[in-house]
């Protein structure tokens, strides 16, 4: 019986992910030069306000990454297979970007409205706090070197936060609507809100790539660790 | 294995934790004396004056319950490190979970007199007047205990395993806890204040709700984490 | 050999394999125990004794193959080979701040044992007259004795012990020696992890070497000091 040493998994090739990627990007580029150009700048907040075609779909696609990462850790779980891990480690990096993307567009939107870089708006709050959890899930990985139990643990805890998303934004909004009552753009344009759905699909698009390249990233990265790790034994 | 064995199980392991606990009272004794610490330079962060301390008060405790609660929660499995009593116990055949609630149990209790302690102490200090509601009060400690030390002794499991476990522990639990957090703040200084908008109700529910939901996940979820 | 059923045969591995990384310590580990027998497990240092002996334990999961345990299988129904046997790991594994006999009165909970004879078991391995002492202040001889007296409060019926003369006087040698007979000879199994011959030489059936992740030896080999001398230089 002989047992091959494993250094040189199927790793995952390109495919036609090249040409998505090539789309995705038109996509955006398109979307966003319709929100830019096609709707009316706001009553109140003229062109500033277009800055919510890009902190509104951040947003909305941030919550999606969640999911992601609750669904392969699921299935991490469920059949223990190293890529699913992958991939909710993936998902959960390019959520931690998107987050982090909604939260310095968000206080940027707000330093001209509100007049102040930060305030402890509910949705802000709430986004900062998912980004804190995003960090530790990120965190823990990077302290483990197991990859089994690095897989297993991030699996648990990635479930965990995934299922504390709706309990923090409740809480934070409850938090802070007892007290003042919420002041977001309240525009009625249809051009706006299509555009909105434009650029949440762009984005949808993008977060897919982004997921994808990322695990192809990490599927190599565990492949040079595999290999550096065999040949350094090796000369033994 | 029937379920009186498994409470079986759950009752040993609380003995075993809190007889240790008690034998090196230092353990305890110094965690109290942190939390009162944290109360005391809360005091000197907020001033000394009265209206103020006493809107602070509730917040002031929590995150003083919080910050030595951590040091519990690490201790907790510590135990078992330290000579490798976690192989056996990992061997005793029968349910892990029981494993789970019994660290549980027995950190409700540590942490529960801790709390006590620390909150006599910040009654003291941030002149707090008792409300005629304080046995809602009460609740509200022991709901926010609760979803305190399940997370914590879930995620300990992980970090006193880890490199650095000192700062993963609070970088994993402390944003998974803002919801707690909130909750028990609010309800607790809205319940000092006397309640006058019956807005305690709501964050008590929250609090029962959350308890229920980080009860029961990590509880499913301890098989994963102790085995590897 | 025969072919017996597999719930006669007291640890039957097959191919097993374990992987830490891109190194394999196991590469295909196929051993058979039969009730009666003591077994010496012998190998470098890093062979992958203990590895296979955890396996063995449900203590790890084998990246390949498979074991079984009186038939039960340790990755499906671990659960099932946990009632089956008795460990002894490298580290005591006792409370520090228990006593001796506390520290068997809650291993005797979790193994749902009502009226377990922890003071027969104390007596036995000669902590008789240190029973409510706290384990902290026991010599590392004394805390591997406290651990046979745990070993001692059920009838396992297959022992999976990691280097058990390890800090054993000459006495606590013969003692384990005798333990190890009386379970073998009740019809158990015993599988030995050995880094020294020497103290078990008299007891053992035939030995056993891991040499790169394999079993060495054929089954039934010789007891051969002069094997084991080789074997044993990592």
């Amino acid at each position: 019986m002989t047992q091959s040493v494993d250094t040189n998994p199927d790793l995952p090739k390109p495919g036609y992910w090249p040409w998505y990627g090539i789309f995705c990007f038109l996509f955006l580029i398109g979307s966003q030069a319709s929100g830019l150009l096609l709707s009316v700048p706001d009553r109140d907040m003229g062109h500033l306000q277009k800055i919510m075609y890009v902190h509104v779909p951040a947003a909305w696609i941030m919550s999606l990454t969640f999911v992601v990462v609750l669904y392969y850790s699921f299935r991490y779980l469920w059949k223990q297979q190293e890529n699913d891990d992958l991939v909710a480690a993936s998902a959960a990096e390019v959520g931690a970007a998107f987050c982090g993307l909604t939260l310095v567009l968000g206080m940027i939107w707000g330093k001209p409205t509100w007049g102040v870089w930060w305030t402890w708006d509910a949705r802000l709050t709430s986004t900062l706090v998912l980004f804190l959890i995003m960090v530790s899930y990120l965190a823990l990985r990077a302290f483990i070197d197991d990859p089994h139990r690095r897989a297993q643990w991030s699996a648990a805890v990635g479930i965990l936060g995934a299922i504390n998303v709706p309990i923090v934004y409740m809480s934070v909004k409850w938090w802070r609507t007892l007290h003042q009552v919420q002041s977001m753009p309240s525009t009625v344009d249809p051009m706006y809100v299509i555009n909105l759905r434009l650029n949440a699909f762009a984005f949808l698009f993008l977060m897919i790539y982004f997921i994808r390249r990322r695990y192809e990233a990490a599927r190599f990265e565990r492949a040079a660790e595999l290999a550096v790790q065999a040949a350094a034994l090796g000369r033994r | 294995m029937s379920a009186h064995e498994d409470w079986r199980r759950v009752r040993a392991i609380v003995w075993k934790d809190l007889t240790t606990e008690g034998r090196s009272k230092a353990g305890f004794n110094s965690v109290a004396a942190l939390g009162v610490t944290i109360l005391v330079l809360f005091g000197f962060a907020l001033g000394p004056d009265a209206q103020a301390l006493r809107d602070a008060a509730a917040g002031a405790l929590w995150l003083a319950v919080l910050f030595a609660g951590v040091l519990a929660f690490n201790r907790s499995y510590q135990v078992e490190l330290e000579s490798g009593a976690l192989e056996p116990l990992l061997l005793y055949p029968g349910a892990r979970w029981t494993i789970f609630v019994g660290k549980l149990f027995a950190n409700l209790i540590f942490v529960g007199l801790m709390l006590v302690i620390v909150t006599l102490v910040g009654i003291v200090l941030f002149q707090v007047t008792i409300p005629p509601s304080w046995p809602k009060l009460i609740a509200v400690l022991a709901l926010g205990t609760i979803g305190l030390v399940s997370l914590g002794t879930f995620y300990a499991a992980m970090a006193s395993r880890s490199r650095a476990r000192e700062v993963l522990l609070p970088l994993l639990l402390f944003p998974m806890l803002v919801p707690v957090l909130l909750a028990a703040m609010q309800a607790s200084k809205v319940l000092l204040n006397g309640d006058m908008m019956h807005e305690a109700g709501a964050w008590m529910s929250m609090l029962m709700a959350y308890d229920v939901i980080f009860v029961v996940a990590p509880l499913l979820a301890f098989e994963h984490v102790i085995e590897v | 050999m025969s072919v017996a059923s597999r719930d006669q045969i007291a640890i039957d591995a097959v191919g097993v394999a374990r992987r830490f990384g891109a190194r394999w310590v196991l590469r295909g580990v196929d051993l058979q125990v039969r009730p009666g027998e003591m077994v010496g497990l012998l190998g470098a240092n890093g062979s992958g004794k203990s590895t296979l002996l955890r396996i063995l334990g449900t203590l790890l999961k084998p990246s390949a193959g498979g074991a079984t345990i009186y038939g039960h299988d340790v990755v499906k129904s671990p659960d099932e080979v946990r009632r089956q046997i008795g460990f002894l790991a490298h580290t005591p594994g006792l409370y520090d701040d228990l006593t001796a006999r506390e520290n068997l009165q809650f291993a005797a909970s979790m193994l749902g044992l009502e009226n377990a004879k922890l003071d027969e078991a104390l007596d036995r391995v000669g902590l008789g007259g240190v029973r409510n002492e706290r384990v902290r202040g026991f010599s590392a001889g004394m805390q591997r004795r406290l651990s046979m007296a745990r070993l001692l409060l059920r009838n396992a019926r297959v022992l999976l012990l990691d280097e058990p003369y390890s800090n054993l006087d000459v006495a606590g040698i013969s003692l384990m020696n005798e333990l190890i007979g009386e379970s073998v000879k009740g019809g158990g199994a015993a599988l030995v992890v050995l880094h020294e011959l020497a103290p078990a030489a008299a007891v053992l059936d035939r030995t056993v070497t891991i040499r790169e992740g394999r079993i060495d030896e054929p089954d039934g080999a010789a007891l051969d000091a002069a094997n084991f001398a080789v074997a044993g230089e990592g």
